[in-house]
């Protein structure tokens, strides 16, 4: 059985329609990688996956078997799911640490002290090189771009979701976050969790084996193949693929 | 003019203009514990009160001027609607000596009340004292431990009462006249009429005082919380902390809530006045508290207003000293049938005088928040630096938040900054921490202690504590 199963899922955003009936199977412990133009419907096709309540979802889309759709948001991140955003939003005021210590109790059933959790979220912070004031403060508050990324990354090792929805971990972030960003998510990656990353380069392939790579266009999949097609894409562009 | 107003920007998103704000609670009906046998507010009551007290005659010349004034003054003709609060059927604040106050029976404690007393874990004692269920402490024991350690200093901390007797000469010259003199407005002068209880903090010149002095509740006589009054003075180079109010919800029969505070920070002095308001709904909360700061003093007013029907409160810093400076944070929060008229006056009346005011506002429920500030920077004044903030959360579309700030600048090179902003809450924010497992009150509850978390972490751990405690319970059920 697939763990994520999508069998034509339409999206749409008020009249507009974005995603004009995908169908997907993302296999246990498989890493799958979108690629495709701007516009082509990949962020809405993660956003709409995580329950954003601004997209209207038709279809059937099936997670570890059972209705995804008829869940709200937090109901789906407590199964195991997780959306890496790719422009993450700031909560000024409210601290990662004490965000995250609520969605690890709410995703493990496992209530914690502030002390205790401090404990679970240095070390995997650290095994990243990240320091304590980076989740001291507020929710990617005045951040960079690239701390953004790693914070987004240092959240889906805490939470260790079944599926990790990855919206362009790569983007807008120069070679050292890039190589810093890709070797956290390489590492996560390790433990077999299972990956959809949407993304513009086939560089984060030096990072992760991709199982398959699709490419999206007008809120298709128009081609999928494997690691070759996303080479094949960097080198001709997305026109050979289209035509 | 050289006036710099680096940015001004008003952004009244405002929803549901036409939704109904009632400014009267629900159990608005008006109800005094403690009668004397006539009925309204008479110079016999006056007379009575101070006869009751043991007063000296200068004290009582002051409550008989401060009646006749109050006598004088109509209503005010501006802010919430007042229409509904019948002075007449307010009779007495103070019990008089010897009389025993019937206490409100527990069971006449509103549940939602209650329900927040078990939601904070208030121990039962405490429980039945903020409800008004339970017998008067003894004031003059809880000062005596509270000043403990700090008497040597040549600290004065005690109830107001007792200060009239035993430092008349300080009193004379501090109490209502120059910060806030009773012709200052109708309610002032009321209160200077009926005052009773608060608290006299007096602080000798040098002086640091170590620790903050807390008044967590304080009564002597029932009904004493309803009219306090402060005055801290704070000598040349010293420095205090004062703390007062209570977070959990405090329940009074009586309607009128009218304190005054009235702060000296004197030249390069250093105070902190810290209030947490949390009145029934009932009660009208009605309050002057005013500063005057000289030279290089630094006066911090950091404050929260949660409960009370209609609340009018605008702490005032008088910057006469150069130098002086001034910083207002304030949070106010108005759920169903709340108007909170909240702000900060700031006065520049000396050269290279700065103030900055940041206030934070949340409303829910139909209920209205608005912000009314004065900021006023005086003829010659040079070199003066001013800031305003005021942000305000509105979690749905029947409450209302406006902003009322009054600018009036007579100086030529004053820098002057104004920002506010109006939004909702953020469905980006909603959606990203729900993507992380967290339901949707926990998240609204999450970003409205983010929004106002720069003004908490000024408070002290405990109400810190409280405070959040509080704004989740408040903003429970908010959304949706």
């Amino acid at each position: 059985m697939a763990l994520l199963s999508l069998k034509n899922l339409q999206i749409s955003a008020g009249d507009k329609e974005i995603i004009q009936g995908i169908s997907l199977e993302v296999g246990e412990g498989e890493v799958h990688v979108i690629m495709g133009q701007n516009g082509s419907g990949k962020s809405t096709l993660l956003s709409a996956l995580a329950g954003n309540p601004k997209y209207a979802v038709k279809g059937a889309a099936l997670f570890e078997g059972k209705d995804l759709l008829a869940q709200k948001t937090h109901e789906r991140a407590r199964r195991g799911m997780f959306l890496a955003f790719q422009s993450p939003i700031e909560v000024p005021g409210v601290s990662l640490a004490s965000m995250l210590r609520r969605a690890y109790a709410a995703r493990f059933g496992d209530e914690m002290s502030a002390v205790e959790f401090d404990k679970i979220l240095s070390a995997k912070a650290e095994a990243m090189g990240l320091t304590r004031s980076f989740f001291s403060r507020g929710i990617n508050d005045g951040m960079s771009g690239g701390e953004r990324k790693m914070s987004e990354i240092l959240q889906l090792s805490v939470l260790e979701p079944r599926l990790a929805m990855l919206d362009e971990p790569d983007s807008g972030l120069d070679v050292d976050a890039l190589g810093r960003v890709g070797a956290a998510i390489g590492k996560i990656r390790k433990n077999g969790m299972s990956m959809v990353i949407v993304t513009h380069y086939a560089r984060v392939l030096r990072s992760i084996k991709a199982d398959k790579v699709h490419v999206m266009h007008m809120g298709g999949i128009v081609a999928s193949g494997d690691e070759k097609l996303a080479h094949k894409i960097e080198e001709k562009g997305y026109r050979w693929v289209l035509q | 003019m050289g006036i710099a107003m680096k940015k001004l920007e008003n952004v009244a998103e405002k929803y549901g203009r036409d939704a109904k704000v009632s400014a009267v609670p629900s159990e608005g009906k008006l109800n005094v514990g403690y009668r004397t046998k006539e009925k309204g507010l008479t110079e016999a009551l006056v007379r009575e009160i101070s006869e009751v007290k043991g007063e000296p005659g200068w004290m009582l010349k002051k409550r008989l001027e401060s009646f006749a004034i109050f006598k004088s003054k109509p209503m005010p003709a501006w802010g919430p609607d007042l229409s509904k609060l019948d002075l007449d059927a307010l009779t007495a604040f103070v019990r008089p000596k010897g009389k025993e106050a019937e206490p409100t029976i527990w069971n006449d404690v509103p549940p939602d009340i209650r329900r927040t007393f078990d939601a904070l874990g208030i121990p039962e004692a405490e429980r039945k004292f903020l409800s008004g269920a339970s017998a008067q402490y003894d004031s003059e024991v809880l000062y005596k431990s509270l000043r403990k350690n700090i008497s040597e200093l040549g600290v004065i901390f005690t109830d107001m009462d007792s200060a009239v007797k035993e430092y008349p000469e300080l009193v004379k010259r501090y109490f209502m006249t120059r910060s806030v003199p009773a012709k200052d407005n109708k309610f002032s002068a009321l209160h200077g009429a009926f005052w009773s209880g608060g608290s006299f903090v007096y602080v000798p010149q040098g002086v640091k005082v170590p620790q903050p002095l807390q008044i967590y509740f304080m009564m002597n006589y029932p009904g004493f919380g309803q009219m306090e009054h402060t005055l801290i003075v704070a000598e040349q180079g010293s420095s205090v902390q004062y703390i007062e109010g209570c977070s959990a919800p405090h329940y009074t029969k009586d309607s009128l809530h009218s304190a005054v505070v009235e702060i000296f920070a004197g030249k390069a002095s250093r105070v902190r006045y810290t209030s947490i308001q949390n009145w029934s709904r009932n009660v009208y909360n009605l309050n002057t508290k005013r500063a005057i700061v000289s030279e290089d003093a630094i006066m911090e007013w950091v404050g929260g207003t949660l409960g009370s029907g209609v609340t009018m409160l605008y702490p005032c810093s008088v910057l006469v000293g150069k130098g002086a400076r001034a910083e207002h944070l304030t949070i106010s929060l108005a759920g169903e049938g709340q108007v909170k008229d909240t702000g900060a006056k700031v006065l520049h009346m000396a050269p290279n005088t700065s103030s900055r005011v940041v206030s934070k506002s949340i409303c829910r429920g139909g209920g209205l928040v608005r912000y009314r500030g004065l900021l006023h920077v005086g003829k010659g004044c040079t070199g003066v630096k001013a800031s305003v903030r005021c942000d305000s959360i509105i979690a749905d579309r029947i409450s209302i938040a406006e902003t009322v700030p009054v600018i009036d600048v007579r100086s030529d090179d004053a820098i002057i900054q104004h920002e506010a902003a109006v939004g909702r809450i953020s469905d980006d924010q909603l959606f990203y921490l729900m993507s992380r497992g967290i339901d949707e009150n926990e998240a609204v509850s999450l970003i409205v202690r983010g929004f106002i978390e720069p003004i908490v972490k000024e408070l002290p751990l405990e109400y810190a504590v409280e405070m959040n405690r509080l704004v989740e319970m408040e903003m429970e059920g908010a959304v949706g």
